[in-house]
């Protein structure tokens, strides 16, 4: 692992906004941003990302896809399976909460995907366009295979699939893929300022937002108990290598492996604390959000990333 | 015009039941209601959909029956496992044949 590649992205506009952010907010600064503006952060941010991803999959052949996708599936089927295990195992929660926090740790973090995506650019390494596809297929595949352990009877699975395949997270994201395949990279250029060079700035100003989130839930992450702050840190880990060793079996770039190894190490905070709620309202969320939010995020954009990349170098 | 009594049913719940307390609403026989985005603490301390929305409150103009019905249903469906407050305030309204 590279030096130069650690301190990169930890000295990136987005991670020192975090960390800051998480700072000021332990010594009780008020960084409040005005209420609606995470909200549209979040939806610019996934809006520009579908797009981005779909202009470039004007470029991928059909069997591009097929592999990746595939892996992508198995993935999504795998982490949250691996994740409950640890947390039943060795955190020795009780079932509902270990499957709704299992379903955080399957899906995604998209903020986490844009991190290695600002860093993959940063450092000029490729990776395919469609990645952002694969994003959207991890969310879902992993909410709805956490919330399976559950058994839970409540919402039915089917119900639960369509409500967070429609929710705002990822609808946003496959909106933003269809327009972009649809309107095709050069008929967006007259939209670039907006969704591509304001990109970096918006990523910043939500990653202050994150870090006043994740410093709020660091008091409880304490009170969370070793084991679970170990799992927080290891399951990225193992699922992270899990997603770079499938990764390179499905004959994406280095870029492309990295990115899926990421994803399948990132913990959604958006998506799945929607999702869970409803299907699962036994469960505890303030565990699932302090873990996924105050130490498996931050560990990842610091930590994490610069070491699935090198993972991905290393595999290819 | 004709003044007549009625329930204002107020309910403030978290982000998360936003949709179905709608459904509920409707189906139970609210004729509308207005929704607004809150924040607050109660007992429970939750106070976590930081990023999936902040809390609802709803209100909506029902007769005595219907208020009863909803809050009976609430109650049942959403009190024990969420974080939910329902209470209601009488009002007089003008046009209650349309509530």
């Amino acid at each position: 692992m590279t030096l130069t590649l650690l301190l990169d992205n930890l000295l990136s506009a987005s991670v020192i906004a975090f960390v800051v952010a998480v700072i000021a907010t332990l010594a009780r600064f008020d960084l409040r941003l005005p209420d609606a503006l995470p909200a549209i952060l979040s939806a610019y941010l996934l809006f520009a990302i579908g797009l981005k991803g779909g202009r470039s999959l004007a470029e991928s052949t059909l069997s591009d896809l097929v592999f990746p996708v595939i892996i992508a599936v198995l993935i999504g089927i795998a982490t949250p399976i691996i994740s409950w295990a640890v947390l039943r195992s060795f955190v020795r929660l009780n079932n509902i909460d270990a499957a709704g926090i299992a379903a955080h740790y399957g899906s995604v973090s998209a903020v986490t995907f844009v991190v290695v995506l600002a860093t993959l650019d940063a450092q000029g390494m490729f990776y395919e366009g469609f990645v952002a596809g694969l994003l959207a297929i991890l969310e879902v595949v992993g909410i709805v295979v956490g919330l399976a352990l559950a058994r839970s009877s409540g919402s039915s699975l089917k119900n639960v699939l369509a409500e967070v395949t429609r929710g705002r997270s990822i609808a946003l994201l496959l909106g933003g893929i269809l327009i972009g395949a649809v309107v095709g990279d050069a008929r967006l250029a007259p939209t670039d300022l907006v969704f591509v060079g304001l990109f970096n700035g918006a990523l910043t100003l939500f990653l202050l937002e994150m870090g006043r989130l994740a410093g709020e839930r660091l008091r409880e992450v304490v009170q969370a108990g070793w084991r679970l702050i170990a799992a927080a840190i290891a399951l990225p880990l193992i699922n992270g290598t899990i997603g770079a060793g499938l990764g390179a079996l499905s004959g994406l770039s280095t870029g492309g492996i990295a990115v899926l190894a990421t994803l399948a190490a990132s913990a959604s905070y958006i998506a799945a604390p929607a999702a869970v709620r409803i299907a699962l309202p036994e469960a505890n969320p303030a565990l699932s959000i302090t873990t996924a939010l105050g130490v498996t995020f931050p560990f990842n954009i610091t930590l994490g990333i610069p070491f699935y990349i090198a993972l991905a170098q290393w595999l290819s | 015009m004709r003044i007549a009594n009625r329930q204002l049913l107020t309910i403030v719940a978290e982000a998360a039941l936003e949709q179905r307390l709608i459904a509920d609403l409707k189906r139970l026989g609210a004729s509308g209601y207005t929704a607004s985005h809150v924040r607050g603490e109660g007992r429970t301390g939750r106070h976590l959909q930081d990023l999936t929305g902040p809390s609802v409150e709803l209100e909506t103009i029902v007769t005595d029956d219907v208020a009863e019905a909803i809050l009976a249903h609430v109650g049942a469906a959403y009190f024990e496992k969420f974080a939910v407050v329902a209470w209601l305030t009488p009002v007089s309204v003008l046009r209650p044949e349309r509530f």
